[in-house]
This record gives structure tokens, sequence and C-alpha cells, in this order.
């Protein structure tokens, strides 16, 4: 396993006048390995997103530890973890994450000048691969909302992550895009194995799963790891 | 690409907001050093007059200032004149305490056929004095001779040309320091050559009330009392045992002068101040809506890998940015304000008014750049730590 999650947990407190706990994810437990691409389906509100966002370092848990190989994320320094974030997870979060001021080929780049300087080639491969090459001058407000989908993919991608958390990849794009968006983290996962989370409503994306999970209620039970291509 | 291009990219995706920080720090950078170099050059006026009167006791007939005024003349530069027997000058030298006693003489050129300018003349005896003197010497190495004349700063005449007063040509040997007082437009000759000049306005006609003879007529005694004696004890002795004259500290002929600049720059800091705090609270909440604005940009940051320390920095980094481009820009503006209108302020106000030294200068906008950063940096130290402080996850999940 190269990212662990054990016995994981958040709560937040609403504001109802009185203490009121509300659990978004209750006791998960899950690994993700290398070379494989794993999927998790739910509904909206389930906890998926809370998640993934605890997976990659973003969200201190109420309870539970995180590990990315021997590290145990939320017992770093900020530093420390932001670094290890920039180096080894890469995460598609849901929506728009474009920077404006910068061109798509400057916001690919930009993880990798945060410590150190871009790999423009890999950039420009990655960008290549998801046919938005011919935006790489471009200004995040001239894409549609597909092409910046993808852009935020290429983004994660080119720091050759161990890890890639990826919030409905898919969501924005088309029946033909969303099947080369999909290729490309199942390549990913084979050829450098990336192991690869996908958050998604798409019943699409469960026919590149190695691992499905379902997620309800903010639990992820025994009884929802519906396959593992090694069991 | 280069992420410390990042915060320059920033600022220039949002032009309106970007400028309308610039001009925010440019005001306040604009008021800071308008406000220090005024103030500064009104203290260096009065500083360089004191150096220049160089006296402790002026001594002048009892009539003088109900014909011209004293310090109107040392401030403003108004001509004038008023006299009295020469043999007050051993009456002064015989009061004890009294170290130095040096004379001076006044005429009034005129703006007439006569005159090249209308100046105020000043006769002195270079074997005595000890307040012309010595800026002469740093302008000249060439003593005084008859009809030498070394001039002020301000007067229409360089050094090698004449200068022709009451018909007589003088010769100007020496052009003195400017002190930002009404000394600088005066002309400055020897007592020898004073005699002449007043013989030859009387013979114009002119009337300065003249009653004996010109040679035996000087108009204030300039003292220096010996060490170890109270200034206020020797004035007072000199109003007491030198009849007709009356004697006053040169420091009391400029209380009100001090006052004035003391109320000016405590008029100027208030100022100053408010204008502070009002950038201050705008530039919070100005830092505070751009934060809230960004929300989702910073989170994302976050997600790539920026930590909260680099995120803070990109904050500070942006608002240096501004603080730098107004403060250059307040300075700029200033500088042509406040330095090619410095003798109209100087008219405006009334007071002395010398433009500091360029180091000094110098030294004024690089504190006024400092204080433009501080206050950018300080505003937006809040905004910045909020913003660390974001639950990411919450900030993603906004606008989605």
């Amino acid at each position: 396993m190269i990212l662990k999650a054990e016995n994981l947990s958040k709560r937040y407190m609403r504001k109802t006048g009185q203490a009121n706990y509300f659990h978004a994810v209750k006791g998960v437990s899950l690994g993700l390995r290398r070379g494989e691409l794993t999927v998790l389906m739910g509904r909206s509100g389930s906890g998926k997103t809370t998640l993934l966002h605890m997976l990659s370092g973003l969200l201190t848990p109420s309870e539970g530890v995180v590990r990315l190989g021997d590290a145990d994320l939320y017992s770093m320094d900020d530093e420390a973890l932001s670094r290890l974030r920039n180096k080894k997870i890469g995460v598609v979060p849901q929506g728009r994450s474009a920077i404006d001021s910068l061109t798509v080929l400057e916001n690919v780049l930009l993880p990798g000048t945060m410590y150190g300087s871009g790999d423009e080639k890999e950039a420009l491969r990655w960008l290549d691969a998801l046919e938005i090459a011919h935006l790489a001058g471009a200004r995040p407000a001239e894409l549609s909302g597909g092409e910046l989908r993808r852009m935020a993919l290429a983004r994660a991608l080119a720091r050759k992550p161990a890890v890639l958390l990826a919030d409905e990849p898919t969501g924005d794009l088309d029946d033909v895009s969303t099947e080369r968006v999909l290729t490309a983290l199942k390549d990913v996962t084979r050829n450098s194995g990336t192991a690869v989370l996908i958050v998604s409503h798409d019943t699409e994306a469960t026919r590149y799963a190695d691992v499905l999970y379902r997620m309800d209620g903010g639990m992820l039970k025994e009884e929802s790891l519906i396959c593992r291509a090694d069991a | 690409m280069k992420l410390r291009q990042l915060p320059l990219k920033n600022l220039l995706r949002r032009p309106g907001r970007t400028a309308a920080l610039v001009l925010l720090t440019a005001f306040l950078a604009l008021s800071v050093f308008c406000g220090s170099v005024v103030v500064r050059s009104l203290q260096s006026g009065l500083d360089s007059l004191e150096a220049r009167l160089g006296a402790d006791i002026i001594v002048m007939p009892a009539t003088a200032e109900s014909k011209v005024s004293f310090k109107n003349m040392l401030l403003q530069g108004t001509t004038g004149a008023f006299y009295m027997d020469a043999s007050v000058l051993e009456k002064v030298r015989e009061v004890e305490g009294v170290a130095i006693a040096a004379p001076q003489t006044f005429l009034a050129s005129l703006k007439a056929d006569c005159c090249a300018v209308k100046v105020q003349v000043i006769g002195m005896d270079p074997a005595t004095d000890f307040t012309v003197k010595p800026w002469i010497d740093r302008s000249t190495s060439r003593a005084l001779e008859e009809m030498d004349v070394a001039v002020g700063c301000d007067v229409t005449a360089d050094v090698g040309e004449d200068l022709r007063i009451y018909g007589l040509n003088t010769h100007v040997v020496a052009k003195l320091a400017e002190t930002g007082t009404g000394l600088d437009t005066a002309v400055y000759c020897t007592l020898d050559t004073m005699k002449r000049l007043l013989a030859a306005a009387e013979e114009k006609g002119v009337g300065h009330k003249i009653t004996s003879d010109t040679s035996d007529m000087i108009s204030a005694v300039y003292v220096k009392v010996a060490e170890g004696y109270d200034v206020d004890a020797v004035n007072n002795a000199l109003n007491g045992h030198v009849r007709k004259v009356t004697a006053v500290r040169a420091r009391s002929m400029f209380t009100d002068v001090s006052d004035s600049l003391t109320g000016i720059s405590q008029t100027v800091a208030l100022l100053i101040g408010a204008v502070w705090v009002l950038a201050f609270v705008i530039l919070l909440i100005a830092f505070a809506m751009m934060v809230n604005e960004r929300r989702r940009e910073f989170a994302v940051l976050r997600l790539l890998g920026a930590s909260r320390r680099g995120l803070s920095r990109l904050m500070l980094a942006e608002s240096a940015l501004c603080s730098l481009a107004g403060g250059m820009i307040g300075v700029g503006v200033a500088a042509l304000a406040v330095f090619p209108f410095a003798t109209l302020i100087e008219t405006r106000l009334g007071l002395p008014y010398l433009t500091p030294p360029a180091r000094e200068i110098l030294a004024m906008a690089a504190g006024t750049m400092l204080a433009t950063l501080l206050v950018g940096a300080l505003a937006s130290a809040w905004s910045a730590w909020r913003l660390s402080r974001t639950d990411v996850g919450i900030a993603l999940r906004e606008g989605v």
C-alpha cells in the first residue's frame, strides 16, 4: 500500500444552538496500491470529497491516520506536508482550479516551480496527451469547462505523483473526452505505477476500476468493496 | 515560469484593483515625503538662520523697530536701514561678559537707475565680524577689499561681475551658500565700502535720515557672550549701561518663528498620522476583500503544495509590489511638487525655508518607501494570517 487510511473520521459541528456533531466521514479505512486504479462512487453528500481531502493531506481528520509510505501525513508540520503533497500527491479538485493570471502551460508548470523548476517537456507531453497542447499559451478564461478539467489533470500528472486523487475528473466532459481522460488515467496507473483514486458519479469510470468502493453516509463498509482485481 | 513571477502576474491580471492599491499607497507616500521635506526644510532654514547670525545678542538703536522689522529683514529680505552712533560699539565692548562685539551697517539699495538690484547692503568689519565672515571665507579665499562685495545666493549677480549700487560699481568676489532666509538676497561689503556707498546714497538724495557723518554710523552690533557668562544677564547689562539702544537675545527674535515651525510640524505630523490610519484601514479592507475573493485560488495553491508560509509570502509580495510602486510614484510626484515650488512655499509660509542636502532627501525618500512598505505589509499581514488558517477543503467547495 502506498497510501493507507485507518479509521478516518471527520466531524463538523452544526450551528444549531446546541452541540450537535455531524459526521461527514466515519471510521473509514482503505488503502491505495501502486499501479491500481480505485474508483469511489457514492451519492452527493456521502463524504467522498471530504475523504479525498483528508487523503491528500488538506483536511485534518477528527480521528484516524493517513500514511503515505512511512509518513504519517498529519503528524508532519505544514512545510513538510506541503512539500510532500507537492512531490508525491497529485490532486485534481472539483470545479475550476486554474490560476487565472497564468497561461495554461504556466498553470501546468506551477507545482514544479514551487520547490524547484517545472519540467516544461513533461508538461507539454501531458497537454498533448490530453489534446490541449494547442492551448498552452491561452489564458484559463479562454478555455471550456472540459479543457480546464484536462488542464488540471495535466498539471497533476506532469509531476509524476506517486498518488493521484481526482475528484470528478470527468465531470464536465463529453463522452469522447471522458473516455480519453479515463484511458489516460488507466495508462498512468499501468505505466508509471501511480496509485489513482477517482471520486466520481460517472458509472463509466467503473469500467476502468481495479478496485471499486461505494460510500454512503460517510461510511465505507466492508461490503462496499465491490471488486478488487487481485481479490 | 518562476514562482517569484506569480505575484506580479496576479497584480497585472487585475489592473483596476492593483491601480487602486498603488494610488492609495502613492497618496500615503506623497503625504509622508512632502510633509517630511517641508518640515525638514523649515527646520534647516531656522538652523541656518541661527548659524548665519551666530550672535548671542544683537544691539540696535532703540528706534530701529519703528523703522523696519529686523526679523523681516532677516527672514523675508525686506530692505531697510537704521543708524546709531559708532561710539555705541565701544560702550558695548566695555560691558562685562561681552567677548566679541562686531558692528554692521545697513543700506537699502533702490529699484532705480542708480542700482542694479534692490537689495539690503550690509557692511561689516572683517577684523571682528564672526557672523558673515566665516560664510564668505567658505566661498572665497580672497579677503574683501574696498568696493568688493559678497552676494547672497539669490542676488542676480555672479562672481566676477560688477554690481552697481547708487551709481558706484562694486565687484562681486563671492557668492554665499543658501540659507533659505532674507539673507540670501543681501549684499555684503566692508565698512569702508559701506561708507562710500552711504556717501553715494546721500549724494543721490536718498532719505536715509543720516544726520551725522556717515563714517561714524553703524546699524547694529552683534555680540558674542564670553564663556561662563549668562546671556540674559549680559543682555540686561547692555540695556542698562548703553543708552538709546535695545539689546535683544538673538534666539528670542526667532521664538515666534520657532513656535510657528513647531505648530506646522505638529499639523503636518497630525495630517500624516491621519493619512496613515486612513490608508491602513483602507488597505486592510482591500486586502481582506481580496482574500475573500481569491479564497478558491489560494486553496488551489495549497492543494498544489504551497505551504501556509508560502501563501503568506505570496500575499506579502503582492502587497510589497503595490507599496513599492505606490511609494515610488508618491515620492516622485511629491518631489515634482515640493522642490520646484520651494520659493513659493517659503513665501506663503513666511518662514526660513532651506531645502536639505541631497543625501538627507535621499534618506527621507528611503524612509518614506520603508514606511509605505511597512503599512502595506501590516495591512496585508492580517489577511495573510487569516488566509493561512482557511480550511482548504471548504474553500475548494466554494464556487464549484
